[in-house]
Order: structure tokens, then C-alpha cells, then sequence
């Protein structure tokens, strides 16, 4: 059949560069291994010149596989799966962009992209090590082209072909019965970006960590190079590299945490969810890697341990890569891409890297330089490896507890499920961890390679170790860490903790000046330890101190729950227009109303007003439909920002989120001045009628016709509240005004005035009478600590890039 | 014996013993029955909404108080109490993991999972009928 509107021709071209990619890297890969294998110089050249034009045609291909995919989003070709399964009409451009990586093929390419550029960089540089280097990354190119390939052999898919149509994805669908299938409505729009990526985190933080991601390979393909060429010079050339991976690779993660704590429910910034700890894992085991090479350039001990950690860091990303796209994690994760059915696929695609690699470093492994003389235990070398190896370890258990579950129920067929407490099971572990590195940055940079004399070590750090306990001291005395739920044995780890990170901060920060004499340019690790320091402490004060300020104490809700008083409960539910005790504040649900154009998007004002009236704001906690055929609602916090705190919250229940009909109706009643009525909560007494009132609520002149009931409510809980409806006659016509209790569910409305002094009340009750929202409310303190502390740490990886780059290029010249 | 090594002993012990501790703190997944045999005990409860019965939640009376009936796939069924905020389309859905452990006949739960298509995932199958239906 010929289908009418389609534009065939960028998918046919964007599958011709998809293929072209994967030829040409194949090209390379054999090209560079021949190049780096080759004895006589001339070979050599030769091969080297066929991989670079290769590698160029591959540089080329995935840059246009990309442009090609762009276009298809952007121009809303919506015949393509690709464009109308992640994007829509309505996107602005930047998400146009993110729809890409929303989908697993996109985010290969992005992958794909980033090794194209760093490969392009390192042939730049053109060392003796390009050859064996470029091999490794254009094999890894080869693996990812295999993974947008999406050619059937037999029954399995290899790769999944992100230009597919949608009428052949979903071939048996009637709808492709008719030629003109395009014009029909459902074509006309995709399914768009899902609402809640729709967010600028999503444009910046998978392109960040996949940068991170792609260029954790470049260490490991020196590790590999250096073992394959038996040449073990390449730890300086490669360290401004391994830097600029765990720098990066940094930011990454913690732009997913600042973007979970901004915008996902999540509580928090981090949650050890499988799919953080993921990424986690391969950034301390490279951190562990970087500080053993430093080691090796300085005193040739710890080669073995760093060519390990390379190895092991870059597996540890394809490694990650399988947890997160093959399924494995099912249940427990909240962010696991769904499952492509190229399980087997990502499996060989990790073994294929970590097999061949220990291979080869078992059968070098005497051959590659060691020492035999051990380390002086008064050497910095001995503590940093001690360092390394405790990163190593935590990232060993991490691994252990993210996977055990899933891969042992898998193998056995049991069914093992988490600890109860899943935060706490890692927290009790890696508090440790963080007391053990944060005290061993603070002391070793004091320490001298080889042998370090104790007397003058002592002097030095003497004053950093007085300033730290002192800020420890006093902050135990005046705020403190207030986090007691798991016991005093780990408040005090908690303490232990902040002293050693405010240590590091101390320590960090006036080496710059004791050890380095100020010179700025070559205190990156300085810096990027002050930074990591700064990090734990705000680590330590936000998670100890967060404070939950939503806890329910309205004396109404509290008597429903006998748990109520061992257990916090933190939802608080604010009825419209009335202000609600929440801890320090007065909190009241103003309005609600939707924003955006597709109205996928409501926010709900809460004004909150400290009790002594010193300060009053408004939050927009909003809730998110979730669209792509999704049902329900993603809710999206709003916090205020101080320097030293941020108030956060989130809606959890809304009166809109399922409505029902009322079907109440009034019932009327007739009563006299004292009458008791009841109703299904409680009663209330006719207390007076008054004439023409004029008050807060009503006014009233003197010459009108108005009658206003005073009723008390008295509800079976105890409390008290005052109606007030009003009977009056404007133009002969007789009306009146409701008033109603919210928080009862109760209308009132005083609709005649009857003979002997009576009056007619108009009474209803429903559930669903009072616009309502419940919602959380946290105290996050001293969150910005954290944030700063990131931000310094990747300013001291980029310092130390910058300086050991230099460093590697002035040796360079004055060997020449 | 080098002093590296022996901190790289010292090291394996103390990682073993985490992992042991580990293995201890692990939970299971159950049904009803079995969740009811460990009465007390923390599980991970895998069941359904049953559907016949009322949902049970006010959030103007109390936010943090729901309570309804869970059926696993064996057919047993037991009421739930949830101190917490009701989840949205709830009654829509497919499966539930409740953590907590049975009291008095009753199964306190202090988390909830639902199986909707969950937030994250989309569900390719729904895509696909929205095309056949529009």
C-alpha cells in the first residue's frame, strides 16, 4: 500500500548513518588495534591514518543519526514511533531536546555522541597512546551503534531502531488498514514528554551525566592500553582525564539529587534508590582510582590497585547500565527505564568489556611495576591508599545491597525483599565511611610522600584540628544534630561524622595557604576535598535536622487515631480560606487553579504567616496529571528558599484529585432560640437571631431587612464552631446566605421567619462540600551547604584538570 | 606479613560482617497467610484492592488514617490500615506491595506501593490502544 503524507526519507537516512556508524567504528577499532599492534613505524602511520578517517566517518555519523532525530521531533513527523511516542505539539524547544533522551535509544546516542567528542579530543592530543586508546573507544562505539541498530536475527532484536514508523511498531493495529492513515486524529499529535520530566533538569542533567558516563571510559582504556602495549607510562597523560570523568560524573549525580529534592517526591536528594546508587558506585570507585594514580606518579606504588579501579569503575557504568535498562530491578526502583527485551544483549555488553580486561591484567599482573618495599605508615601514600581502598569497599557493599535482591530472587526463586528501614540499612554503613574519608582528607594532605616527620606534622595540623573541634563544640551547643530515631550509637556516629566533615572543610581550606603557600592554581584537591567535606555537613544537618513541620495537631483529627501519639502522621489537611496551626506558621489554603496551557498542571496557593506575624508567604506546591495514558497525578513540590533553611512542600491528597458528586440535600428544620438539632457528627443551638448585624462578615445599614442566626456547632469531638447564615429581603425578594463549617461538612443556611418566634434552618451534610488539600510540609536546614559543597568540589576537579594537563604538557616540551 | 595487608584483612572481615547483617535485616515477600503466621513481623504484603469492599478515607476528618480491604492472588483477604495520605487513583489499582506486619488481625501498613503503570515507566500498550480508539 502506498500511505499518503509520509516522509520516508530522514528515516531512511537516519537507519543509512545508524549503519554507517556501525561499520565505520568497526573500521576503527580494527584499524587502531592494527595501528597499535604494528612493528615497523610506516605500518604503523599508515593504519593510523585509515582508524582516524574511521573514527572521523563514525564522529560524523552518530553526530548525524542525532541531527536526524532532532529534526523528526522538531518538525512533528509524527509517522515516526519515536516522535510521537515522546513528544507532541505543544513542547517548547528545549524539551523537544530532552524528548530524545526520555526514550533508551536516545539515550544511547547521547552516550554514543559524548565518546565521539572525547574520542576527537584524545586524537587531537595525538600521544603515542592514541592508537590502543582509540581502540578501546571505538570498540565501545562499535557496542553502541549494535544498540540502535535494531536488525532482527532470527527472532532476537539487536539494538531497537529509533527511526521505526509507527505503523510498524504497531503493525497489526486496523487504524493501518487506510492510506491515509496520517490525516486521522490520533496521528495528528504524539504522546508527548512525560509532564514530569517536562523540567530544565531534564535538559541538563542526563547530558551532564552521561558526559560523566562516557568519559569514565577514557581511564579505563589507558588501564587496558598500558597492560595490551606492557608500557606502563600512561598514568600522567591520563590523569587530567580520570579527573575530568570523576568531576563530571559528580556533577551529574548530584544534578539528579538537586533535581529529586526540587521536584520529585522523593523527600529528599537521595533515597539509595537502585538507579542512584548505580551511578554512585562507579564515581567512588574511579575517585578510588584517581587517588592510587596519584600515588603510582608520585612513588610508583598502588599501579596494580589503580589499573583495578579503572577497570573496575568503567564496568561498574556498563554494570549500571544493565540494572537500569534490562528490568532486573522491576519493583524496586522507582526510575528504571522500561525493559527493550535486550537483557542478554546488556549482559554481553558488559561482559565483553570486563572479561578480556582482567584477562589481560592477570596474565601482566607480574609485570607490572610494583614496589616491594611497603609504605612508610608516616607517608602520605599509605593513608591515601587506605583511602582509596575504604572508597573501594563502600562502593563494594553499596553494589552488594543494591543487587543482591533482584539477582538472588532471579537465580533462586525466592523471595527476598529489603530490610525494613531500606535508607537506614546504607546510612548505618556509609556514616562510617564518611567519618573514615572525610578524617583521612584532613590529615594526609599534611603528610609528605615516603616519610613525614611526626614533630612537624603535628605543628602543622595543630591548628586546623583546634578550629574544627571548636565549630563542632559550639555547634553541638547551639543548634546540634537532632536526628535520635536510630539511637544514641548512631546519633553519636552522626556527630563523630560532622566533626570529621567540618574537619576536612578546616584542614582542606588552610592547606591552601600552610601547605601551598596560596597557590590557588595547584590547590584543586584542596579545594575539591573542601568541597566534599562541605557536602557531608550539609548532608549531615539537612538529613538530622529535617524537620517536619506538618504534623498533624489540629485537635480535631487526632482523637480518630489512636496512634496517632506514637507514630507521626504528616500529612496536615488545610480547608479553604481557614487558617490552619502548622507548627511555627498559620498555614491557609487560599485558592487553586491551573496554569499551563494543556491545564495538565494545578497549583494550589498556601499562604503561610509565622505566629508572631514577622513574616508571611505563599507557596505553589502543584500537582502534575500524569499523562501517556498514565492514570492519576504526579505531585510537585514548591519550597522557600532561605540562605540557611528551605521551607518544602508537597500536596498529598486533593479534594479535586477524585471527585464525586454531592448528592446531599437540605433537610429543613424548624426551630426556636435555644433549640438543640442534631446531626451525624454532633449538634448545634439557635443561640440568638439578630437584626441588621453588622460585623466582621456582614454589614448590615439600619434600614435593611436582614436577620442573622448566631449558631454554635458543637461536634462530638468537643470542638466548637460559630454559623452565622443570614435571612434578608432586597426588591421584595426574600434571600439568603449560607454559611458554612468546613470542617464539619456542614451547611447552614436560615431560609424563613416563622410564626411564635420561629425560624425555618435549611441544614446539609456532605462529604464533599469543603474545597480541601492535605499536604506535607518540611524544614530542610542548611540545604544549601550541600549544594555549595558540590559546586566547590567540581571547581577543584576542574583546577586539578587544568593543572596536571599543564603539568603533563610543559614535562612534555622540556623532555624535548 | 605487610601492614596493607593486614588492614586489607581487617577490611574483608568487617565488610563480611556487614553483609551478614545484611542478609539479617533482609524481609520477604508474602501472602496474607503467611504474613498472618508472622504476626508482628515486618513483610513485604503482596495483594490487590479488593474492589467489593469500601475504601475508607477522609481527609477532612484525618488525613493520615486509611483503611480498606487487601486480597492476595490465593483468594485470603485482610483489612489494612494505613496511616497515611489516600495515593491517588488508588481504587485503579492493579497490585499492591504494603510493608509493615500484621496486628490483631489487622495489617498495619507503614509504606505502599502501587502498581499502577508506574510513574516513570509509560506503558507502550496504553499508547497503543489510544491510537486504536481515538
Amino acid at each position: 500500500m502506498n500511505y499518503i503524507g509520509e516522509n520516508l526519507l530522514p528515516g531512511q537516512l537516519g537507519h543509512f548513518f545508524v549503519v554507517l556508524a556501525l561499520v565505520s567504528s568497526l573500521v576503527a577499532t580494527i584499524s587502531y588495534f592494527k595501528s597499535a599492534n604494528s612493528i615497523d613505524p610506516a605500518d604503523e602511520l599508515r593504519w593510523r591514518k585509515l582508524a582516524r578517517i574511521a573514527f572521523g566517518i563514525d564522529f560524523l555519523s552518530v553526530f548525524t543519526v542525532f541531527g536526524i532525530l532532532y529534526y523528526i521531533i522538531s518538525s512533528h513527523s509524527f509517522e515516526y514511533f519515536y516522535a510521537w511516542n515522546h513528544s507532541n505539539l505543544s513542547l517548547n524547544t528545549q524539551y523537544l531536546l530532552a524528548c530524545i533522551w526520555e526514550g533508551q535509544e536516545g539515550s544511547f546516542m547521547l552516550w554514543t555522541l559524548w565518546h565521539a567528542v572525547l574520542g576527537a579530543l584524545l586524537i587531537f592530543r595525538g600521544t603515542k597512546w592514541e592508537a590502543p586508546v582509540m581502540a578501546v573507544i571505538s570498540f565501545m562505539q562499535l557496542c553502541l551503534a549494535t544498540f540502535i541498530l535494531g536488525v532482527y536475527v532470527g527472532d532476537t532484536s539487536i539494538g531497537s531502531n529509533p527511526f521505526l514508523l509507527v505503523r510498524e511498531k504497531f503493525a497489526d493495529a486496523p487504524v493501518f488498514a487506510r492510506a491515509d492513515y496520517l490525516s486521522l486524529a490520533q496521528m495528528q499529535d504524539g504522546q508527548g514528554l512525560n509532564q514530569l520530566l517536562q523540567n530544565y533538569w531534564m535538559v541538563i542533567h542526563p547530558p551532564v551525566l552521561f558526559l560523566g558516563f562516557a568519559a569514565s571510559i577514557v581511564p579505563f582504556a589507558f588501564a587496558v592500553a598500558g597492560l595490551w602495549k606492557n608500557d606502563y607510562t600512561w598514568t600522567k597523560p591520563a590523569l587530567p582525564w580520570s579527573l575530568f570523568a570523576a568531576g563530571i560524573l559528580g556533577l551529574g549525580i548530584m544534578m539528579g539529587a538537586a533535581w529529586a529534592y526540587e521536584s520529585l517526591t522523593f523527600g529528599g536528594y537521595w533515597a539509595w534508590d537502585p538507579v542512584e546508587n548505580a551511578s554512585l558506585v562507579p564515581w567512588l570507585v574511579l575517585v578510588a582510582g584517581i587517588h592510587t594514580q596519584v600515588i603510582y606518579n608520585a612513588t610508583g606504588h598502588s599501579l596494580r590497585a589503580t589499573k583495578v579501579f579503572f577497570i573496575l569503575g568503567f564496568c561498574m557504568v556498563l554494570y549500571s547500565t544493565f540494572l537500569t535498562r534490562s528490568g532486573v530491578l522491576g519493583d524496586s526502583s522507582v526510575h528504571a527505564f522500561t525493559g527493550l527485551g535486550m537483557d542478554a544483549q546488556l549482559l554481553i555488553f558488559l561482559l565483553i568489556f570486563l572479561i578480556p580486561a582482567f584477562v589481560l591484567f592477570f596474565k601482566r599482573f607480574k609485570e607490572i611495576p610494583h614496589i616491594v618495599k611497603e609504605e612508610e605508615t608516616s607517608s602520605r601514600e599509605f593513608w591515601m591508599f587506605i583511602g582509596a581502598l575504604v572508597l573501594f569497599l563502600s562502593a563494594a557493599i553499596i553494589t552488594w545491597q543494591t543487587s543482591f535482591n533482584p539477582i538472588y530472587n532471579k537465580i533462586t526463586g525466592q523471595s527476598t525483599a529489603a530490610p525494613e528501614d531500606i535508607e537506614f540499612s546504607y546510612n548505618k554503613i556509609q556514616v562510617f565511611v564518611a567519618i573514615v574519608i572525610a578524617l583521612l582528607t584532613a590529615i594526609t594532605q599534611y603528610l609528605k610522600y615516603k616519610k613525614t616527620a611526626p614533630q612537624l606534622w603535628v605543628k602543622k595540623i595543630l591548628v586546623p584540628t583546634s578550629i574544627a573541634a571548636a565549630i563542632t563544640l559550639i555547634f553541638f551547643l547551639v543548634s546540634g544534630l537532632e536526628y535520635d530515631k536510630k539511637g544514641i550509637g548512631f546519633q553519636a556516629a552522626l556527630y563523630l561524622a560532622f566533626f570529621a566533615s567540618v574537619y576536612s572543610v578546616v584542614a582542606n581550606a588552610s592547606y591552601i595557604w600552610i601547605g601551598l603557600n596560596g597557590r590557588l592554581k595547584a590547590a584543586g584537591a584542596s579545594v575539591a576535598h573542601v568541597g566534599f567535606g562541605l557536602s557531608l555537613v550539609g548532608i549531615l544537618i539537612s538529613s538530622s535536622n529535617k524537620q517536619v513541620l506538618s504534623y498533624n495537631t489540629t485537635g480535631i483529627n487526632l482523637k480518630f487515631d489512636e496512634r496517632s501519639k506514637e507514630k507521626s502522621l504528616e500529612n496536615l489537611t488545610l480547608i479553604k480560606g481557614v487558617a490552619t496551626d502548622m507548627g511555627k506558621y498559620w498555614a491557609t489554603f487560599v485558592n487553586s487553579d491551573s496554569t499551563n496551557s494543556t491545564g495538565n498542571i494545578s497549583y494550589y496557593k498556601v499562604d503561610m504567616m509565622k505566629k508572631d506575624s514577622t513574616e508571611s508567604f505563599s507557596l505553589y506546591p502543584n500537582l502534575i496529571r500524569n499523562t501517556k495514558g498514565q492514570e492519576g497525578f504526579s505531585n510537585n513540590p514548591d519550597a522557600r528558599h532561605y540562605w540557611n533553611k528551605d521551607i518544602f512542600s508537597y500536596i498529598t491528597y486533593a479534594d479535586d484529585m477524585d471527585k464525586r458528586e454531592d448528592t446531599a440535600q437540605f433537610k429543613s428544620y424548624t426551630v426556636n432560640v435555644k433549640d438543640t438539632v442534631y446531626y451525624s457528627n454532633g449538634f448545634f443551638i439557635l443561640d440568638k437571631v439578630v437584626p441588621n448585624p453588622s460585623n466582621k462578615k456582614y454589614q448590615f445599614k439600619p434600614t435593611d431587612t436582614a436577620l442573622m442566626a448566631a449558631i454554635t456547632v458543637y461536634s462530638k469531638e468537643g470542638t466548637r464552631f460559630t454559623a452565622q447564615p443570614v435571612f434578608y429581603v432586597e426588591g421584595n425578594q426574600a434571600r439568603y446566605i449560607l454559611d458554612t463549617v468546613y470542617a464539619q461538612n456542614i451547611a447552614l443556611g436560615f431560609s424563613k421567619v416563622m410564626a411564635d418566634q420561629k425560624i425555618e434552618l435549611q441544614v446539609k451534610e456532605s462529604n464533599r462540600m469543603v474545597p480541601f488539600v492535605a499536604l506535607k510540609v518540611y524544614e530542610f536546614p542548611q540545604i544549601n551547604i550541600l549544594w555549595l559543597g558540590i559546586i566547590l568540589m567540581t571547581i577543584g576537579f576542574g583546577i586539578s584538570v587544568v593543572y596536571r594537563s599543564r603539568q603533563g604538557r610543559l614535562k612534555a616540551v622540556n623532555k624535548i | 606479613m605487610k601492614k596493607t595487608h593486614i588492614i586489607i584483612l581487617i577490611f574483608i572481615a568487617i565488610a563480611i560482617a556487614v553483609l551478614i547483617s545484611f542478609m539479617g535485616d533482609l524481609t520477604t515477600y508474602d501472602t496474607v497467610a503467611s504474613a498472618r503466621e508472622k504476626e508482628g513481623k515486618f513483610v513485604h504484603l503482596i495483594a490487590k484492592l479488593d474492589k467489593t469492599k469500601p475504601v475508607e478515607y477522609d481527609a477532612i476528618k484525618n488525613p493520615n488514617y486509611m483503611r480498606f480491604t487487601a486480597i492476595d492472588t490465593l483468594g485470603n483477604s485482610t483489612p489494612v490500615i494505613y496511616h497515611n495520605a489516600k495515593p491517588t487513583d488508588f481504587e485503579k489499582s492493579e497490585r499492591l506491595v504494603l510493608k509493615g506486619s500484621m496486628k490483631d488481625g489487622q495489617f498495619e501498613a507503614d509504606e505502599m506501593l502501587m502498581k499502577c503503570p508506574s510513574k516513570y515507566k509509560e506503558d507502550v500498550e496504553v499508547n497503543k490502544k489510544n491510537l486504536s480508539s481515538n
